[in-house]
């Protein structure tokens, strides 16, 4: 039972609590402790300094909007931020009730009678913005992905392919967001012209700005993957004469799914990253334009509330990372994979 | 008489290299009748491994022809079953599915239920009946290459081709596949041409070893019949009187053309033909003749 914990903990890249379940399992407890103290004493006092030195740091810098907030300051504000969005939820709730009342009401009076059903249209909280921005970042990454795998397998598979996409993709690489944007936004003016549609227009701009910026890792790394596919399973493929799709399917994809799993990881993070400028300038309801507004806003408020989503967009690129560690290591078959 | 299964005619393989053409092969012939087992030495890097990969169609033929069945091959196909010397398996199968993606391929009008017969039919042949649902990951280097010779015989090919198929495998393990691989051939006896560097390898399992002269310009030098009956056990063929004449006859022809011709190389030569002298004289007693080349090649490795 521990061992199995400890498997699947180590597995997802999460060492931490190794020697906690370790602890419980009752395993010769010193040797545990003193591994508890290394693994998670030693970032915990580095944590503290950190904590320590941002403190005396900020109490220091005077800005237009009062003093550069410390992590009491951010802390209260995360709180704040909460509040905000409970508070919010129960208006919502009340709102409903309400109108449920009143169209019940109505019924009672009248069976026939037409009932209007209005949505809430109250402003979004934190934590609705948290959730447009991992919608528009998945809806990003999920566009570069069927873009970037089936080019990187054909650019894997043949090396004129290869040559011919190499210039293109050296170019656009690094080609910041903030470039691809204002392009993005005209584009999508002229061809989305619907105005009752799905999505809003700024979704769209921003995940296909996402998908523009984030596509190249996981072209890249699975064209590599193809391209060093092992010799011998190709010429297994050739010998058993295995039709494209077939061979694809079967061969290819399954061998270079580690490669294509590395370069999904970066191309997630790459995502992540550039989500926050896209929705900025795009005003995508997500945290990148909450950044913004407090910014505009420029109240006492503004700058422990931008560190909280500066907190917030780094804890969850990090949970998206381990996410995807996993994914990587379950495809991989026990290959050792590069990880960073 | 019946035409020969396998037939090799002039082949040449040059490879272009940054030093201008590399030519590996040259004149190299060979045929090979229906059933027969034919085993394959030469120093490595002579083109053991290019000549067999151009008989299975994923090496270009530069010059020459190879006809299989009396028909020039086209490119690889599943009548030229290659074992690899890497078992290269797909380790996201099972045992199983490895098995079955060629018989799906070679038996495409049998129903599924006739497919696995036949694939536990040859994994339970190479003792893996047990092992179907593995996957290929876990498997040893050893079960690994019992599946890859289930995976070829399973194919029913014309030709099973196999590049040195033991030589990542410990003694131990290797002569228990070679148990394996002849137990199975003795059933099927499908015409099979087997790279080794193993001379007693190649005694032991094949009709005729054909020796390569060292590349480039690689042909076959001479070509040994080997004398033991079939079905053979390792220890008739070990106790057999000709046993180490043939094993002193390849080990000759390997000394005899060694690769590396350097200064010190002035004494191999030397050692040839103190070789051939003895093998003359010693035509009396086999014994002697093996442990005298023995000697030989031990002084030359010195
Ligand atoms: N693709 C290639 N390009 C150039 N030279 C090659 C290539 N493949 C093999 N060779 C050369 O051809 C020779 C024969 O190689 P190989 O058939 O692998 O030898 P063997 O299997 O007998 O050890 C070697 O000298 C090797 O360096
Ligand atoms: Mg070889």
């Amino acid at each position: 039972m521990a061992n199995k914990i400890i498997n699947f903990l180590s597995f997802c890249g999460l060492t931490w609590f190794i020697p906690f379940v370790r602890l419980c399992a009752g395993e010769n407890p010193k040797d545990q402790v003193r591994d508890i103290i290394t693994v998670i004493g030693i970032p915990i006092i580095a944590i503290l300094i950190f904590l320590g030195f941002w403190s005396f740091t900020a109490a220091q810098i005077k800005t237009s909007l009062g003093n550069l907030p410390g992590p009491v300051a951010v802390m209260e504000s995360g709180r704040t931020l909460m509040d905000e969005h409970a508070a919010e939820r129960t208006k919502e709730q009340a709102f409903y009730e309400r109108q449920e009342q009143r169209n019940a009401k109505k019924l009672a009076k009248n069976p026939g009678a037409e009932v209007k059903i209005r949505k809430y249209t109250g402003k979004p909280t934190y934590i609705d913005q948290i959730g447009t921005s991992l919608f528009t970042v998945f809806t990003g990454f999920l566009i570069a992905s069927l873009i970037a795998v089936p080019i990187g397998v054909i650019c894997g598979l043949n090396k004129y392919v290869m040559t011919a996409f190499n210039p293109l993709i050296q170019i656009f690489k690094p080609v910041s967001p903030l470039a691809w944007l204002p392009i993005v936004t005209m584009v999508v003016s002229a061809l989305y012209t619907t105005t009752d549609g799905w999505f809003e227009k700024s979704f769209i701009t921003s995940a296909i700005t996402v998908a523009l910026c984030s596509l190249w890792p996981s072209l890249i790394n699975t064209a590599l993957g193809v391209a060093s596919i092992d010799k011998d399973y190709i010429n297994v493929a050739k010998v058993l004469k295995l039709g494209f799709f077939e061979k694809i399917f079967k061969i290819v994809l399954p061998a270079s799914l580690p490669y294509i799993f590395t370069g999904l990881r970066i191309s997630l993070g790459v995502g992540w990253m550039v989500l926050i400028a896209a929705e900025m300038l795009a005003q995508n309801p997500g945290l990148g334009k909450f950044v913004w507004d407090e910014f505009q806003n420029g109240s006492s408020h503004s700058l422990a509330r931008i560190l909280v989503a500066v907190f917030t967009i780094g804890l969850i690129g990090f949970m998206l990372d381990r996410i995807m560690v996993v994914f990587q290591k379950f495809v991989s078959f026990g290959q050792d994979v590069v990880s960073a | 008489m019946k035409p020969p299964m396998l037939e090799i005619v002039n082949l040449k393989k040059v490879y272009p290299t940054k030093k201008g053409p590399f030519v590996v092969l040259e004149n190299f012939n060979l045929k090979v009748d229906d059933g027969e087992f034919i085993a394959v030495i030469g120093h490595s890097g002579c083109g053991k491994s290019t000549a067999l990969m151009m008989i299975a169609g994923l090496n270009d033929i530069s010059d020459g022809n190879i006809a299989v069945n009396s028909r020039e091959i086209d490119g690889a196909g599943p009548d030229r079953a290659v074992v690899f010397q890497s078992p290269s398996l797909f380790p996201w199968m099972t045992t199983l599915e490895n098995v079955m993606l060629g018989v799906n391929r070679v038996y495409p009008h049998g129903t599924k239920k006739q497919r696995e017969d036949i694939c536990k039919y040859y994994l339970n042949k190479v003792g893996l009946g047990s092992a179907l649902n593995k996957k290929a990951v876990d498997l040893s280097n050893g079960m690994k290459q019992r599946v890859g010779i289930a995976r070829a015989f399973a194919l029913k090919p014309r030709v099973l081709l196999l590049d040195e198929p033991f030589g990542m495998l410990d003694s131990l393990t290797r002569a228990e596949l070679q148990d394996v691989l002849l137990e199975v051939w003795n059933k099927e006896k499908i015409t099979a041409i087997m790279v080794t560097h193993d001379v007693d390898e190649a005694l032991y399992l094949s009709d005729r070893v054909v020796m390569m002269t060292s590349g480039p310009y690689a042909k076959v030098g001479d070509v040994l019949h080997v004398p033991f009956e079939r079905p053979r056990t390792r220890h008739n063929v070990n106790d057999d009187p000709r046993y180490y004449d043939c094993r002193g006859h390849l080990l000759d022809f390997l000394n005899g053309h060694d690769k590396d011709k350097t200064p010190e190389g002035l004494a191999s030569d030397d050692d040839s033909k103190t070789a051939t002298d003895s093998k003359n004289s010693n035509k009396s007693g086999p014994k002697s003749s093996h442990r005298s080349s023995h000697a030989q090649k031990e002084l030359k490795y010195v």
